[in-house]
């Protein structure tokens, strides 16, 4: 039965959440444009907004970074740049804990705002409170790992994380016993982690996925569009 | 295409780019775009305006989409002007453009609703009992009755239905009826011109009932009573096209840009054509900006200037130099040539009345009303005649009312101005003077009260001996200290003497330099001379809600009077306030007042009735002492100033409600069981005694209004000057009241009038409002009704501002289960029906009107003041006290007759302003239009009213404005009394007849027409008076004449018989309140003034989250920067402004617009947003009128006589409010009072 339960949540649920992820968002997309939104609260309050959001946002990058890097990059990579296993477990505790210390703060924050400000509780959805509480668990649930690697600096636990999760993008069987006898700290942390996954595509957290991030590139600053249906007006030579 | 592929694509999107890279061209897809563009596609675009009494009656076209209106814009088919004229085009403003937010928002009213206890106390009443019985239960009962009453105000409305509703205001009505009397039931609704048909539902009703129409005219202080007491008119102005052929403008008061957005471009037009423009503001308003010259004189002393700018034209027009277009002018078209005589007070001479025909012992050969004939002297055989147009000749004989300069008797007559050159002597005269009383926050002028000037008179033997007798022109350059060159004291050598009323001397009181003061008269005049009278002052509220309005609208009208320029085209007296030209008034005032059924209907002047019934004059401060003449004749003049009313009320002069003691219908059963008229009978009993008017005890229950009607309006959010005792004493809701009346202050009490130690509180049995949104007045209701909003009905509208008729028409059908207001009063009239038979059947109602205006009896009391309660005279229904009539009710036909056009219409005809037409032809045409009643009863065979636009076509149809044939008929009758021929007026347009479907194709110009003194013309705009000047029609004046001394025994007394300055009133509503209350902030005191806003109209729109944004989003006042300082507020700030009257809070506006000393609050910011709790009275906020007491002034009351004979809205007492000061102070607690209501304030369970 708990083999079963293994394989079930660290084999098979993976599917099923980047499943919904994927469908639910590109359905959203399609057919709840004015939905597609960050949700933000700026304008009915600012007080604790400012500093939370600002702390919150850098540190869950810094700490969604971390970890999309170092669990989807080959191990021989690393291997390759002779970075050790083992430092790269301190790389990630240290700045995985940095970040999450001030993610820690800003959510703090956060939080507090939406459920005690009363104007911002009485304007926030279900959804609204339930994903920064899911948030909120799930970094405590990480920073607690930080306590549990400790134990193990050589690296090792990580190396099958990595494994666990590069077999599930890859579709390659066998990830779930990887994992089987991981801290259950661990295994809380990638559960949760998969549900918000699950989740995402129904909460404002869809707005990751239109951040605005190739304005950082471009290059015009008056954009003309072309004729509806039409073919580009001719343009004066440039 | 799907987004998510159309994202895909991004590499290739760009299709190029421009200006080197810096822009670029993108192929993305473009299909959001659609949303914005499917915000603006509409399926129709139906023609609508806003009902709102602006003025500005705007044309607009409403767009709908799917069923839904998504928005409005201007109208911009006007009919074309003329040649030179800009045309009309585009009317409208942001007020206006932001009214389809109404439609849907959270504050529009989708339910009947009603007030949760008085529900469950109906409902379990009427469980077992009739609906009269059930609602007697409940009113009888203290207890149930307190526990909806106690309420008001405090939220806990439920949903109802319609039937449910109109079932217990059907009820109430007929239960107050029979109990107390039909004239116990009151309506309020104002401005009929902003939509018609929904005024004439509730009035129809109300008429029909026997019930009380309100005036609003003279409540809202818009009127002036300067007008009809020169020209015998209500108010008539030029359309504001005629600003444009004008030369010299002078802004008195008026914020064109502002108050009349859709107007200004005129005003901006005729500057660029060379007119030049003078703004008189105290305040830097947004008028300010166009003026050549700003004067900004201090607030309330307008008259002060008037009279200097006067002074100087009289000197230079009149005196140095003659003008003959002036001179001519004053001669045929004012009273200055008329005889007055000189009599004794104390032993010196005063100005007494106008010799009359009567005076002479062959009264100059005039048999009819010689009484009523005023007199001059010819200035070619020195000969004494009696001019025509006198109003003698204008009831009683026919031919001679006309301004021609002939005798009675038709001989050639050239009225002498001035007996400067013809005189026996010169005789000191004595004038009052009231500049000179020192006011705590005015300036003012030291001199004697009593001014001796020398005037050139003549001895002339009169019936009662030889008298002196002075020219009103004499006089009248005596009272202006203008030297004649005759020695004597109190007249100007120079305009540097300080000699009221010179230059020099207004400098003090005003602020306005001497200089300044004689350029802008002297261009005024100068230009009115070269032009013939092109001259014009538009002029507005901010004169004429001074407790002296009167002497600030004098001193203009005289001196538009002195350079010829009333009834010249671009030239007179254009005062602005609200929307009162209701254009086909004739054709409208029988659906309205059910005249076709019954006549007279009952009319009541509110000033004095919400005086009396919300009980301000239990609080009243000004002594009367205080107002009146240091030379005032022998009279009586003691008592309080609601004696005065009650007095003028008995004597026929002003109307009463509820009128008697007891139910007119027992009266009249009285009556007959004593075999008498009614009319004897009640003469009978008012005499003895055992019968009293209900004005001499207003706090006795028997003589409370017990019903209120208040649709189309918001009474106690905009219009209700003393605001707090409205709610005290007639609600009986929790009040802000600081003050303790007359009785627990030991003040002089009444004369007269009934004291009762124990105040009401709560008169009414209900309240009902029909209201689209939850305005202040729903809030304090017992049942709120659903109403049809501007877009969602069929009505007209009509302006002063333009000479168009439009319509308003449904857009959509209304909205939830809101109905239009013809729908909602068919609806009662209905259950009315239904219900009354239960306690009434076809009963008999005696009804007393006042001596009208306008009618015979309008020559009532020719000379003297007598009062028959005292035994002075005897009671005479009509000409010593008001008019009785018996008027049969058939209340079980009320809603049969309500929808059908009555037969008084055929039998007595139509008629308006004293002459009348016979209108069988139209009726005949409605009977074939709107279809003829089928069902059995009274009404079969009679032209239908059913649907609102069936009420439409019964104005049109009767009107002379829209129905040409009836304008012919309106000006052979008006010709009959002059004696000449007007018709060519109206001749070509004989056939035109302009129906409902007309005017929303597109608006129509109206028709000339004698109810009404200007014309519609291709050559001239719409000038008021122009048929007075140009077609030699008399004014409705005493004299014939613009009459600018007024002669009657009460004007003299109150010091007003020619216009002098006088300072304004003490209200002393500050002393008990300044630092008694202290929060620790410093405390200033402020006059509190309270113009039209630029953020809504009224209080319509200050509550749409449009206009709210654009403005600061709730309750604000603006004051000084020098007094913000000293007060220790900044900007934004939230101040509360109180005073014994109650308390309101804003937020201030620090700016340098406002002068020091004034505080400005824009009138009626709605009590519903953004208002917090106040430290003073512990309620919500309050308004701008919780801090306002209206005070009465005797001269308004006067009656039976001529031009001053009640009208309604025509005359009568105003409710003034400028003279009020505030303590002022920054608040130390906001407290928006959001937390749940307190015990004792429990709302509904």
């Amino acid at each position: 039965m708990t083999q079963f339960l293994n394989e079930f949540l660290f084999g098979f649920y993976p599917y099923v959440c980047l499943s919904v992820f994927m469908v639910g968002s590109i359905l959203r997309f399609e057919h709840g444009q004015y939905s597609w939104r960050s949700g933000s609260s700026q304008l009915l309050r600012r007080r604790q907004l400012m500093i939370g959001s600002v702390l919150f946002h850098v540190g869950i990058l810094i700490i969604f970074l971390g970890h999309f890097v170092g669990l989807l990059t080959p191990i021989w990579v690393f291997d390759a740049l002779g970075i050790s296993h083992g430092a790269k477990q301190i790389l990630a505790i240290v700045v995985g804990g940095l970040a999450g210390v001030v993610c820690f703060i800003g959510a703090t924050m956060l939080i507090h705002r939406r459920l005690f400000d009363a104007r911002i509780r009485k304007t926030s959805s279900f959804g609204d409170i339930a994903i920064l509480l899911l948030l909120y668990v799930q970094l405590i649930l990480g920073m607690s790992t930080i306590f549990v690697s400790l134990r193990h600096l050589d690296g090792h636990e990580m190396v099958k994380f990595m494994e666990w999760a590069q077999r599930i993008v890859t579709f390659r069987g066998g990830a779930a016993d990887l994992v089987a006898d991981a801290h259950p700290i661990f295994k809380a942390h990638l559960f949760l982690g998969l549900t918000i996954f699950l989740v995402f595509p129904f909460t404002r957290l869809v707005h990751i996925l239109s951040a605005p991030v190739w304005y950082l590139g471009r290059r015009g600053y008056q954009i003309v569009r072309t004729r509806k249906g039409g073919a580009a007006r001719r343009l004066p030579a440039e | 295409m799907s987004h998510i592929l159309n994202r895909l694509t991004f590499f290739k999107n760009r299709a190029g780019s421009f200006s080197g890279g810096h822009g670029v061209v993108t192929r993305e897809d473009r299909s959001w775009e659609d949303a914005y563009r499917k915000r603006w596609q509409h399926d129709k675009i139906v023609r609508s305006t806003h009902g709102v009494n602006c003025t500005g009656s705007c044309s607009w076209k409403i767009y709908v989409k799917g069923g839904i209106v998504t928005w409005e814009t201007q109208q911009t088919d006007y009919p074309r002007t003329r040649p030179d004229l800009p045309n009309h085009e585009p009317r409208g403003c942001s007020r206006g453009a932001s009214y389809s937010w109404y439609l849907y928002s959270g504050n529009r009213l989708k339910f009947p609703l009603i007030r949760s206890q008085l529900l469950k106390a109906w409902r379990a009443a009427r469980a077992t009992l009739t609906p009269v019985a059930a609602w007697a239960s409940i009113v009888e009962n203290p207890e149930t009755r307190a526990a909806y009453v106690k309420k008001r105000g405090l939220g806990g409305f439920v949903r109802a239905n319609w039937n449910e509703a109109n079932e217990i205001i059907a009820a109430a009505n007929a239960y107050t009826a029979k109990k107390y009397g039909p004239d116990r039931v009151i309506g309020f609704s104002p401005i009929p011109a902003m939509s018609m048909i929904s005024y004439a539902a509730g009035s129809r009703y109300l008429s029909l009932l026997g019930g009380v129409c309100m005036s609003f005219y003279d409540w809202y202080c818009d009127l002036p009573p300067s007008s009809p007491q020169t020209w015998g008119e209500q108010t008539d102005v030029p359309e504001s096209a005629d600003w444009y052929n004008s030369g010299f403008l002078i802004l008195w008061g008026s914020n064109v840009p502002q108050t009349r957005t859709p107007d200004a471009h005129f005003y901006t037009e005729v500057r660029y054509k060379g007119a030049k423009s003078v703004v008189v503001s105290p305040d830097y308003s947004e008028a300010s900006k166009f003026a050549d010259i700003w004067l900004s004189p201090k607030q309330g002393t307008d008259s002060a200037l008037a009279l200097a700018l006067g002074h100087v034209v009289l000197k230079e027009f009149y005196i140095d130099r003659q003008v003959p277009y002036f001179q001519d002018y004053a001669r045929r078209y004012t009273d200055m040539p008329m005889l007055v005589r000189l009599e004794k007070k104390d032993g010196r001479l005063v100005p007494g009345r106008f010799v009359r025909a009567s005076d002479f012992d062959d009264a100059l050969g005039e048999t009819n009303n010689a009484e009523w004939k005023t007199v001059v002297i010819d200035e070619a055989t020195g000969r004494v005649a009696a001019p025509r147009g006198s109003i003698g000749f204008r009831w009683g004989e026919q031919g001679k009312w006309n301004l021609e300069e002939k005798a009675g008797d038709g001989a050639p007559l050239r009225p002498r101005l001035s007996l400067i050159d013809a005189r026996d002597e010169a005789v000191d005269v004595a004038f009052p003077y009231f500049g000179g009383r020192a006011h705590e926050y005015f300036e003012h002028v030291e001199h004697p009260e009593i001014l001796e000037r020398r005037v050139p008179a003549r001895r002339m033997a009169l019936k009662d001996g030889e008298t002196l007798v002075a020219t009103v022109f004499d006089l009248f350059l005596a009272n202006y200290g203008v030297d004649r060159g005759l020695g004597g004291a109190n007249v100007a050598k120079s305009y540097d003497d300080n000699v009221p009323y010179t230059p020099a001397w207004q400098e003090k009181i005003t602020g306005v330099a001497r200089e300044q003061a004689i350029m802008v008269a002297r261009e005024f005049a100068r230009n009115a001379e070269v032009t013939n009278g092109k001259s014009m002052v538009i002029l507005g509220a901010g004169l004429n809600h001074w407790y002296h309005m009167d002497m600030n609208y004098r001193g203009i009208i005289n001196l538009l009077a002195m350079c010829g320029c009333v009834g010249q085209s671009g030239g007179g007296w254009s005062h602005y306030v609200g929307q009162e030209k209701l254009r086909p008034q004739t054709g409208w005032l029988p659906l309205a007042f059910a005249l076709d059924w019954a006549r007279p209907p009952r009319q009541m002047n509110s000033t004095s009735f919400f005086y009396a019934h919300t009980d301000q004059w239990r609080y009243e401060t000004l002594d009367v002492k205080e107002i009146l003449s240091p030379l005032a004749p022998q009279g009586r003049w003691s008592g309080a100033l609601i004696d005065f009313n009650a007095r003028a009320e008995r004597m026929g002069w002003l109307p009463s409600a509820p009128q008697l003691e007891r139910n007119p219908l027992e009266v009249a059963r009285e009556a007959r069981k004593a075999d008498l008229d009614a009319k004897d009978y009640v003469v009978r009993e008012l005499k003895s005694g055992a019968l009293r008017l209900s004005c001499d005890d207003p706090d006795n229950p028997i003589n409370w209004p017990r019903n209120l009607f208040v649709w189309r309006s918001n009474l106690l959010g905009a219009s209700g000057k003393g605001h707090e005792y409205f709610l005290k004493h007639l609600v009986g809701a929790s009040h802000g009241v600081q003050g303790k009346d007359l009785g627990e202050t030991g003040g002089q009490k009444p004369e007269e009038v009934v004291w009762r130690d124990e105040a009401p509180e709560g008169k009414l049995d209900l309240l009902v409002t029909l209201d689209f949104r939850m305005s202040t007045t729903c809030v304090y209701s017992d049942i709120v009704l659903p109403t049809a909003t501007w877009y969602e009905k069929h009505d007209l509208n009509t302006s002063d501002m333009h000479p168009f008729i439009h319509p308003l028409t449904a857009a959509v059908d209304p909205l939830w289960e809101s109905r239009t207001d013809w729908a909602i009063f068919k609806g009662i009239a209905e259950a009315f029906s239904r219900v009354a038979p239960e306690v009434l059947g076809v009963e008999e109602d005696v009804v007393l009107t006042p001596i009208l205006h306008d009618t015979p009896g309008e020559i009532a009391q020719a000379t003297d003041v007598r009062d028959w309660k005292r035994g002075e005279i005897e009671p005479a229904p009509g000409r010593t006290m008001p008019q009785i009539a018996v008027v049969e009710r058939d209340y079980p036909n009320l809603y049969k007759r309500f929808t059908a056009l009555g037969p008084l219409m055929t039998q007595i005809g139509n008629g308006g302003k004293g002459i009348s037409w016979n209108t069988e032809h139209e009726v005949e045409a409605l009977r074939c239009l709107n279809g003829e009643v089928t069902e059995e009863g009274p009404t079969k065979g009679l032209p239908r009213i059913e649907s609102d636009i069936d009420a439409t076509e019964v104005v049109l149809m009767l009107a002379p404005e829209t129905n040409g044939e009836v304008a012919v008929k309106a000006w052979e009758a008006l010709g009959k009394a002059t004696g000449r021929t007007h018709a060519h007026l109206a001749v070509p347009k004989e056939d035109e007849k302009i129906r409902f479907r007309d005017i929303v194709a597109q608006p129509r110009k109206i028709i000339s027409s004698p109810i009404w003194s200007g014309i519609e013309s291709e050559k001239v705009c719409y000038n008021a008076g122009y048929t007075n000047v140009h077609e030699l029609i008399p004014w409705r004046t005493l004299t014939g004449r613009q009459q600018l001394y007024q002669d009657h025994l009460w004007m003299r007394a109150f010091g007003e018989g020619f216009c002098v300055y006088r300072p304004p009133i003490d209200t002393k509503t500050i002393k008990p309140m300044l630092a008694e209350r202290s929060n620790g902030e410093k405390e200033i005191v402020l006059n509190f003034i309270t113009p039209h806003q630029k953020w809504g109209i009224h209080s319509t729109y200050t509550d749409n989250l449009l206009m709210l944004t654009l403005s600061r989003g709730g309750p604000i006042v603006w004051i000084n920067e020098d007094d913000a300082r000293k007060a220790g507020i900044e900007d934004n700030d939230w101040i509360e402004a109180y005073n014994l009257n109650g308390a309101l809070t804003a937020r201030a506006v620090v700016s340098q617009r406002v002068k020091p000393g004034m505080m400005l609050m824009y009138h009626a910011q709605e009590k519903v947003v953004n208002v917090p709790g106040s430290e003073i009275t512990g309620q919500r906020g309050g308004i701008h009128n919780s801090v306002t007491r209206a005070v009465l002034k005797p001269t308004h009351m006067i009656g039976g006589y001529a031009q001053l004979s009640y009208g309604f809205n025509y005359y009568g007492t105003v409710g003034s409010n400028r003279d009020e000061f505030v303590v002022v102070r920054k608040m130390k607690n906001v407290d928006w009072m959001d937390e749940p209501a307190k015990p004792h304030m429990e709302a509904a369970e």
